[in-house]
């Protein structure tokens, strides 16, 4: 077994990966590399090495990098060796270089001269070697000094040159799209190149401009299809084929392209039909690239304008790969049915024990695949099984990566699909619990807004029952360790704000609980603030309630070590605790108004609330406030300004003459004296001082104030960072106001308000929720008018289905109608809110004599207002069955045109029509609060793509695949 | 394209790595060693493809394919096809054994630029060059004719077999 030996190997290099190779330890081997290292430092810049010797050199030089060593001391070496006549030597030298050197290297600039003189040399190897450098080490820059040489080649006399050319060309094209347009002719007529090789070379870059722009290509349809036939045919010479199979990697390619260029086009589409049929006919399954070939052909048919036949052909292949034993073609079968299921939903069906069994498998890629399925095949008729399942595999795996990626789906799913609140909270809590901290922290703001919001409709007892199940839920969670921070501030949250609301709970135990949060997360400052302030509003509510607050003792150390606490805002917090308590009933319950969360905030930019106290301020001597822009010698400090907002005028430097101190006492007190009367009216935006822009009028006081106050204080300045920051004069001064303390007076005004500027935060964005929500509601009453009056027939028509509901449905046609009727009934039913419950209707068969009836029960009802409202008594009387159906609706097939199929009365077609769509409004809209469009354009998408149950599935598995 | 081809052994000593796109040195070993961490706690008798967008970026995905004490191991991305890519992998394995007469891992550490070369002739710029072996054969037969030729380079003969390690 000799070895045909590419290059001769010295004694020494054969020792050092002899050593290398039986190193006990990486640190072993990292010390006989780093001696290996200096031994070819020494000896590479000795005078006269043989060549031989040198090309020695630069390959250990390329070992010892690949084992992760540095070798940079030698890539000039290599550079060097690039320009040598000998091929053996050149070649050596290109190879090292483009592993050694980035496009970007300083030394590139030394080899761009050698490539464009071997670029145009006679031999060919030497023209290849310097096409593989150009593929690595040419960059944006550097493409035009070699490009025309490039191009020239692609008309060498020998194929191997023109393929690495094409090649070097699609590089090019990669890396600067811009540099090479006007070649892309080239591409279209090197597809005609005679040698199949160089053809097959093409079809690289044109896939990629394929993919960009697919329609100035749809001229070359025709092309690809007789290419691919004639490949198909073998009428290409024998050294093509691969494993029996007639160039299987050109078919591969060749079915990419065409499958994007016959995306939703009909008529390219047509041209594939035949070409893809006999593929799917003439691969040999056997053989894995035959399998390759297979799966290419159903991304093909899934991507085209679909035909019956290809799609029975294609899932006939994905039963083989599914049922096949290796892993391998598993894996394609189930990537293979999420791309068909999108166009024939039914066929996921005939394989649900085979995906059953690929959930289960042992291989996690081939579960995460499954996964994916099942994330694409979600609906609200097994959201439940399916979310379930993703959660239980979330617990079960380390990796944080894919962790987070199966959290938001879950979160995600949930959101769309959740089938009532309750549930979707459960979920929720165990996304948070088990990923916490890599879950979005929008979707802890989402769930609190839920939780805030209910279900935006105005049923008040069961937003209660939602709030006291979520209070409940985390009562009880409360307690376990290594809770993640995102969770415990939804916690804290929602606890402070319902906690106490439902009466079940006395304010001393969640006290109790919200401080040993406070207690048990000591590090968390975030945790902590959140707690502080749920133990505030508490307290708040209690006070308003006219209850009187005992504060516990542990609360009451909590906030005497939080207001001596590091974090300002922690200090911040508990001194606003401290005064709230002190308050009367009728100040607090204006400071925070229980269950105000979604209120919206009235604020008052132009701070006209402090014009008394301006004017007061001037008439004792103040100096009246000066607008920024008119303020002369601060152009300089505005620029500033621009870089670093957070410290505004007090930071920068000053050009006037500081004042004297005189007159500083007036402004010093009466940011005091004005806080408790402005307290109640929230200023969020003065918060912080960056917002300064804003706020106009507030710097006129606390600029005059500052400057006084900054001459004494100019050490304390420097070493505090903000000069307003320490007034102990004003701090001592009022006793009974704690935001005196911190003395910086632009937050006195906010300090009352740093709660509410959270919740006000919200308020804008729930707000626009509120306003889509209003404009479904709006589109509801405009196209619902007047399936509100077809309560009554749909509920008898249900009466009907449910005196026959036993009865076998087979046929697609009662099917069909079935799925209209209900989905009246599920429009119905939508605003009563019923979670579907476990009673079970079986299977709502209505014969078609029911739904003609339909229409003129319409109309009876469009023109009877007194049957409307029988009707709705009926609808209460009704609700849980008829939430019942809606769930059962969800299983059908999209009933949009079903029920055009069905419905006899052409001119009702259209109302039938509107009506499903509607029914999804509304479900969604109560589902889930943050987005109702979109949940309801994805919901009716995967309604579409949704699986048809069928009465011989084996029931297990029902819930999870329709 | 295809990103990277990695040759490790079963110890996850790289025995051949080439990235496609440019990688500094550290972060190819990063790569390797996470690469090698995936492989190893895979079981037997799973599937050949891993989804590797945790280490090497979205959309990639890896093919692994074990021979002897090596890994063989391709990353790519959507625009290649999984089965071939493990067929990719056979046809390399293929050449080398036609070059090297029933190939051990010995014969890749030796010769290191060789396995380049032949590398070089089945992937070019991360794009699928050649897929027959024969051909790849015939290109790098002539390489060394032509390099030989070109130089008098004697070369040592392979007798290393109580090398290993």
């Amino acid at each position: 077994m000799g070895s045909q030996g590419g290059f001769g190997n010295s004694k020494e290099f054969l020792d050092l990966v002899k050593s290398i190779g039986e190193a006990r330890s990486k640190a072993e081997e990292d010390r006989i590399v780093l001696h290996e290292i200096e031994t070819l430092k020494r000896r590479i810049v000795e005078p006269d090495i043989p060549k031989r010797k040198m090309k020695e050199f630069i390959i250990r030089l390329v070992y010892v990098e690949m084992l992760g060593h540095d070798a940079s001391f030698g890539y000039i070496h290599a550079v060097k060796m690039t320009h040598d006549d000998s091929l053996l030597l050149k070649r050596t030298g290109y190879l090292a270089v483009t592993l050694f050197l980035n496009e970007d290297h300083d030394l590139i600039i030394l080899i761009v001269n050698t490539i464009q003189k071997d670029l145009k040399s006679d031999n060919y190897l030497v023209v290849c070697a310097a096409l593989n450098a150009v593929c690595k080490l040419i960059n944006e820059e550097t493409i035009p000094a070699v490009l025309p040489q490039v191009v020239e080649l692609l008309g060498h006399s020998k194929e191997a040159v023109r393929k690495k050319a094409i090649m070097a060309l699609h590089r090019f094209y990669q890396r600067s799209p811009s540099s090479v347009t006007h070649l892309v002719s080239n591409f279209r007529k090197k597809l005609c190149d005679n040698d199949p090789g160089v053809m097959g070379a093409t079809l690289c870059p044109l896939f990629d401009l394929i993919a960009v722009d697919a329609n100035s290509y749809k001229d070359l349809v025709i092309s690809f299809v007789s290419i691919l036939k004639q490949v198909a045919e073998r009428r290409l010479p024998k050294t093509y084929d691969y494993h029996q199979m007639p160039a299987p990697f050109i078919q591969i390619r060749l079915l990419k392209i065409l499958a994007l260029l016959g995306s939703g086009d009909r008529q390219a589409s047509e041209n594939m039909y035949t070409v893809v049929g006999d593929i799917f006919r003439k691969c040999d399954s056997t053989s894995n690239i035959g399998n390759a070939v297979l799966y290419e052909c159903i991304c093909c048919v899934s991507s085209i304008y679909p035909n019956p036949k290809l799609l029975e052909a294609a899932a006939d292949v994905i039963s083989r790969f599914l049922k096949s034993d290796s892993h391998n073609l598993k894996y394609m079968g189930i990537d293979a049915l999420s791309r068909l299921i999108k166009i024939s939903p039914e066929i996921a069906e005939q394989h649900q024990l085979a995906v059953i069994d690929c959930l289960e498998d042992p291989d996690d890629t081939l579960k995460r695949k499954t996964f994916e399925l099942l994330y694409r095949m979600t609906k609200s008729s097994n959201v439940e099984v399916i979310v379930d399942r993703m959660i239980d595999y979330m617990i079960s795996i380390n990796d944080n990566h894919y962790k987070t990626e199966i959290a938001s789906r879950c979160v995600e799913l949930a959101e769309q699909f959740a089938p009532s609140n309750h549930w979707f909270i459960q979920t929720m809590n165990k996304v948070f619990e088990h990923a916490g901290d890599l879950v979005n922290i929008k979707v802890a703001d989402n769930l609190m807004r839920l939780i805030a919001e209910g279900f935006g409709e105005d049923d008040d007892t069961a937003d209660c029952q939602l709030r006291s199940s979520a209070v409940e839920s985390y009562l009880r969670i409360i307690g376990e360790p290594k809770l993640p921070s995102a969770f415990l501030q939804v916690i804290c949250w929602v606890l402070g704000e319902y906690g106490t609301a439902g009466g079940k709970y006395s304010a001393s135990y969640i006290t109790g609980k919200l401080c040993d949060v406070a207690e048990a997360h000591s590090s968390n400052d975030t945790v902590k603030a959140y707690a502080v302030t749920a133990l505030m509003k508490v307290y708040a509510f209690e006070i308003a309630a006219g209850r009187k607050v005992d504060m516990l003792p542990e609360c009451q150390s909590l906030i005497e070590e939080l207001s001596a606490s590091h974090s300002t805002d922690l200090q911040q917090r508990a001194y606003e605790l401290q005064a709230v308590v002190t308050l009367d009933a009728h100040a607090v319950e204006i400071i925070m108004p229980s269950d105000a969360s979604c209120e919206d905030i009235e604020v008052d930019k132009n701070l006209s609330f402090l014009d008394s106290y301006v004017e007061r301020s001037l008439e004792q001597g103040a100096q009246p406030y000066i607008p920024e822009n008119e303020r002369s010698g601060m152009i300089n400090i505005s620029n500033f300004r621009s870089q670093d907002q957070h410290d505004t005028s007090t930071h920068t430097l000053r050009f006037e003459a500081y004042e004297l101190p005189k007159t500083s006492a007036p402004p010093r007190i009466s940011p005091v004296s004005l806080a408790p009367s402005t307290e109640l009216v929230p200023v969020p935006e003065p918060s912080y001082p960056v917002e300064m822009h804003h706020v106009a009028s507030v710097p006129s006081v606390s600029d005059t104030g500052s400057t006084e106050l900054r001459l004494r204080l100019d050490g304390v300045q420097k070493k505090w960072g903000r000069p307003t920051y320490s007034s102990p004069a004003s701090s001592s001064s009022d006793s009974t106001s704690h935001k005196a303390v911190n003395g910086v007076t632009q937050s006195d005004v906010s300090s009352t308000s740093t709660s509410r500027t959270r919740d006000s935060s919200y308020d804008s964005r729930s707000a626009q929720a509120e306003i889509s929500s209003e404009k479904k509601k709006l589109a509801a009453s405009l196209f619902g008018g007047p399936s509100k009056t077809e309560k009554r027939p749909s509920s008898t028509s249900h009466k009907v289905a449910r005196s026959t509901s036993p009865a076998v449905e087979k046929s697609q046609g009662p099917k069909a109608v079935a799925s209209s009727t209900t989905g009246v009934v599920s429009e119905k039913a939508a605003p009563l809110q019923q979670p579907p419950d476990l009673l079970d209707l079986g299977e709502p068969t209505v014969t078609s004599s029911a739904s003609s009836v339909d229409p003129f029960k319409q109309l009876e009802g469009l023109l009877d207002p007194t049957q409307a409202t029988s009707a709705a008594n009926h609808g209460a009387v009704d609700n849980t069955k008829a939430a019942d159906i809606m769930s059962m609706y969800s299983e059908f097939p999209p009933s949009g045109q079903s029920s055009v199929i069905a419905n006899p009365f052409t001119t009702n077609a259209g109302d039938a029509n509107l009506i499903p769509g509607l029914s999804t409004t509304n479900k969604t809209g109560h589902a889930k609060g943050p987005n109702p469009r979109d949940a309801l354009e994805k919901d009716a998408l995967v309604r579409q793509m949704g699986v048809t149950p069928m009465s011989q599935n084996p029931n297990l598995f029902k819930d999870l695949l329709g | 394209m295809i990103r990277a081809v990695i040759v490790m052994n079963t110890q996850g000593k790289p025995r051949l790595t080439k990235f496609y796109d440019y990688m500094p040195p550290e972060k190819q070993q990063e790569l390797i060693r996470r690469v090698f961490g995936v492989l190893c706690s895979r079981a037997e008798n799973v599937s050949n493809f891993v989804e590797a967008d945790s280490v090497f970026g979205p959309d990639t995905r890896l093919v692994y394919k074990h021979y002897a004490t090596l890994y063989f191991v391709f990353v790519f991305d959507s625009s290649e096809n999984e089965l071939a890519m493990l067929d990719l992998i056979q046809v390399l394995v293929e050449t080398l054994d036609k070059c090297f007469k029933n190939v051990c891992e010995l014969d890749i550490v030796f010769n290191y630029s060789k396995l380049h070369t032949i590398l070089d002739e089945i992937i070019f710029g991360g794009q699928v060059l050649e897929t027959s072996s024969a051909e790849v054969m015939k290109a790098v037969e002539e390489i060394s004719r032509l390099e030989t030729a070109s130089n008098t380079i004697t070369l040592v003969p392979k007798s290393i077999s109580g090398w290993r390690s």
